[in-house]
This record gives structure tokens, C-alpha cells and sequence, in this order.
């Protein structure tokens, strides 16, 4: 145990050490694990706006949902409305039809009533004229008697 | 090679010099004996220690240089997990007792603490392989295995924690006289805590604290290896008394072993942190 160079070799190494480790060890580690820290928390970051912003679109997603059942009932309310109305229309616009259908038929039924009875009318007068012709024959000339004849065809 | 006919206080002796290179009769070689070693006074140099410290040293820089070549800010392998628990460990202790800006006291602080738990981990190599080892290859080449001494654990030697000491001590007063000026610094020796009219007793009192913290510093450390590597050596001479010894040597190493890897990481905390505060005191420029 003696005090020799070995004292001033050791120093040298001691410095020369601290030298390498300070310009070519410590920067390098130091360094990455520095930029690793802010690349984690960059990411624990982006993590939480992440999930804020699903919160915030899954509240969005809801009003919107909400919001379109809105609209649906109000479209249903609608069209259920609308769908009544045109039954109702229907209705009128049927009832009118048939109103006119009605005063159609009836408005033909008078004529052909007209028409009968004026047929009859004219049968009835041919038949009375020929049993009168019949009847008078000998007395009444047709042509002479023809006026008195058209008068009573014609009251018949 | 006679081992077994050696006394037990030969083997400690033995097992306690370090293979000193040095003039002896102004020839330049290898002391062969204590007596040698010892009179090759300062202009001499620890072989072993200085290679095993060497050894640790490059151990220490290659692992932490390819970590921090290979080093990527995506998710970490193992090895980088590992290498980067350190320096957080380091960087956080720093930062914890080192509040101004210096870029030197990290990368130091980490030298000091990896360097010194290397060195201090040789001590748990079980002490005869490697100077067992060293011994027979010197008897291979020809040469006298009783001379090749051979210290493992360069903590377990004064120079080396020495040396270290007071590479840290010129940094404390480098940074003392550049933070506080050479008049501040010689005014915090010489006019405090007494004022200028106490300068002799200022100059005691912080003459001692300033030249014990290099002393403090590499006694501690030596003194723990030292004492720590002893015990290692009275654990092993039981091995040569009887199997019941041995059986019980045995167990015993295993036991200080497990306590020792406690002893090497503490002290090399101790050492790193007390270099950090006596930076730090360094750079404090308050009185």
C-alpha cells in the first residue's frame, strides 16, 4: 500500500472518462429519453382531447338524433293530416259525383217519361182517330174535317 | 507451486500487495517482494490496479456508449430500459442536490457512480481466481508465482480512490475560484465564519473542511472495499483448516457476498452524491 503514479494514472483515466462520457454517452441518452417524455406527452394529450372530442360529437350525435325524431313526428303528424284531408276531399268531390250522376239519370228519366207519354198520347189519339174514321167514315171527310181532327189529336 | 506449505499470514500479505512496476537499483521491473515494492517509491506504478481499473472503466463507457448510440425515442429494449434507469437514477440525484448550471457534474456524477460500483464488484469474484490465475500463468512463462502479486478490486487501493479524490478536489477549487473569483474564494478560507479579526482560526477551520473533503472522500471508500476485501481473505483461509470449516467458509462468503453487493452500491452512492454536494458548494456564491 504504497502512494505511487498509480495516484496520477488514475486522475488521468478519471478525466479522460468524464471527457468521453460528457461529449459522446450523456447527450445521446438524455436527449432520446427527453424526446420520448414529450412524445408521450404529446400523446397522453391527444388521448384526452380524443375523448373529449368523442364526448363531445356523441352529444352531438344524440341531439341530432333527438332532433330527427322531431322531425319525423311533426312528418308523420303531417302526412296523417294531409291523408285525411284527402279522404275528406274524396268524399266531397264522390258525394258531388254522384249528386250529379242522381240529377243526370233523373233529368233523362223525365225525358223518356216525357217521350212515353207522348207516344201514348200519340198512340192513344191514332187509336181514337181510326175508331172515330171508323165511327165516321162516311160522314166526316178526312180532308175537309182535318183541322177539327189536328184539334182533337192534339187534346188528347 | 507450493500454496499449501505458505502460513496463513503469508497468504493475507500475499493477497494484499499490488504487482508494482518500478526502479529497483535503477533497473525498471516488477517488484518481487513487499520490501521491493515499498522502495520503489512514488515514481512506481500498481499494474494490477491500474488494469483493472482500466478494465471497468471501458466496461462502463463501451455498455453506456452502444446504449447511447443504439439509443431511440420509440419503446425502449431491455438493455436501453435498463441503461436509461441509471442515468435517470444519476440525473434525478443531481438535480435533487446540484441547483445550478453546470453540463459536467451529470456525466461525472454517472462516471463516479458506474465506475466505482464496477470496481467495487470485482470484490465479488471469489479473491483466489483471478490472482490464482495470474500466478499460473506467470509459473507458465517461467517466472516465480510466489512474486506475481496480483490485487483484483482497485478500490482496495489508496491510489486509485485517491486519484479520484483529488481529480474531484481540483474541480471543486476550479469551479470555486471561477463561480467566486480568486478573491472570493480565498475571502470564504480566509474571513469566514469569524469575520477578518478570527483569520487564523478561519483559516483552520475551513482549511480543514476544504482539504477534508478529498480525504473523507477516498478513506471512506478505500476503507470499506479494504476492510470488505479482508474479510473475503479470512473467509477463504478457512477453506485450508478442515471440511467443517470449509462447509461453513463457504457459507459464510455467500452470506458476506450478498452483504458486500450492498457495501458496493452504497459507497459508490455515497461517493457520487458527496461529489455532487461539494459541486454544488462549489457553485454556491451566498456568503
Amino acid at each position: 500500500m504504497n502512494i505511487n503514479a498509480t495516484l496520477i494514472g488514475q486522475s488521468i483515466a478519471f478525466f479522460i472518462f468524464i471527457y468521453m462520457v460528457k461529449q459522446y454517452v450523456w447527450p445521446p441518452l438524455i436527449a432520446a429519453m427527453e424526446e420520448r417524455q414529450k412524445r408521450i406527452e404529446a400523446g397522453l394529450l391527444a388521448a384526452e382531447r380524443g375523448l373529449s372530442e368523442q364526448a363531445e360529437a356523441e352529444q352531438r350525435a344524440q341531439e341530432l338524433i333527438s332532433q330527427s325524431k322531431d322531425q319525423a313526428a311533426e312528418i308523420i303528424a303531417n302526412a296523417s293530416k294531409q291523408a285525411s284531408n284527402m279522404v275528406e276531399e274524396a268524399k266531397d268531390v264522390a258525394v258531388q259525383a254522384a249528386d250529379k250522376v242522381k240529377a243526370q239519370a233523373t233529368a233523362e228519366l223525365e225525358q223518356d217519361k216525357a217521350r212515353v207519354r207522348n207516344e201514348l198520347q200519340e198512340q192513344v189519339s191514332g187509336l181514337v182517330m181510326q175508331g172515330v174514321n171508323a165511327v165516321l167514315s162516311k160522314e166526316v171527310d178526312s180532308k175537309t174535317h182535318k183541322d177539327m181532327l189536328a184539334k182533337l189529336s192534339q187534346t188528347l | 507451486m507450493s500454496v499449501e506449505t505458505i502460513t496463513s499470514s503469508e497468504y493475507i500479505k500475499h493477497h494484499l500487495q499490488n504487482l508494482t512496476y518500478g526502479q529497483v537499483d535503477g533497473q525498471w521491473q516488477f517488484a518481487h517482494t513487499a520490501e521491493q515494492a515499498a522502495s520503489m517509491g512514488f515514481w512506481s506504478l500498481n499494474v494490477d490496479s491500474m488494469f483493472w481499473s482500466l478494465v471497468t472503466g471501458l466496461i462502463f463507457y463501451v455498455v453506456f456508449r452502444s446504449a447511447g448510440k443504439k439509443a431511440t425515442t420509440g419503446v425502449p429494449s431491455g438493455f436501453q430500459n435498463f441503461i436509461e434507469m441509471v442515468i435517470e437514477f444519476i440525473d434525478f440525484s443531481v438535480r435533487d442536490s446540484f441547483k445550478h448550471k453546470n453540463k459536467l457534474v451529470a456525466p461525472m456524477a454517472l462516471t463516479i457512480f458506474a465506475w466505482i460500483f464496477l470496481m467495487n464488484a470485482m470484490d465479488l469474484i471469489a479473491v483466489d481466481w483471478l490472482p490464482q490465475i495470474a500466478a499460473m500463468s506467470v509459473e507458465a512463462m517461467g517466472g516465480d508465482p510466489h512474486s506475481a502479486f496480483f490485487k483484483v478490486v482497485p478500490s482496495t487501493d489508496p491510489n486509485i480512490t485517491f486519484g479520484m479524490a483529488i481529480s474531484i478536489f481540483i474541480l471543486i477549487v476550479y469551479y470555486s475560484i471561477k463561480h467566486k473569483g480568486l478573491g472570493g474564494f480565498f475571502a470564504e478560507i480566509l474571513f469566514h465564519p469569524f469575520g477578518k479579526w478570527g483569520l487564523p482560526a478561519n483559516l483552520l477551520l475551513e482549511g480543514v473542511a476544504l482539504i477534508s473533503k478529498p480525504i473523507s472522500l477516498a478513506l471512506r471508500l478505500f476503507g470499506n472495499m479494504y476492510a470488505g476485501e479482508i474479510i473475503f481473505i479470512l473467509i477463504a483461509i478457512m477453506y485450508s483448516v478442515g471440511i467443517g470449516f470449509g462447509v461453513f467458509g463457504g457459507l459464510l462468503q455467500v452470506g458476506w457476498a450478498l452483504f458486500h453487493i450492498l457495501i458496493i452500491t452504497l459507497q459508490a452512492f455515497i461517493f457520487m452524491t458527496l461529489t455532487i454536494v461539494y459541486m454544488d458548494m462549489a457553485h454556491d456564491n451566498e456568503h
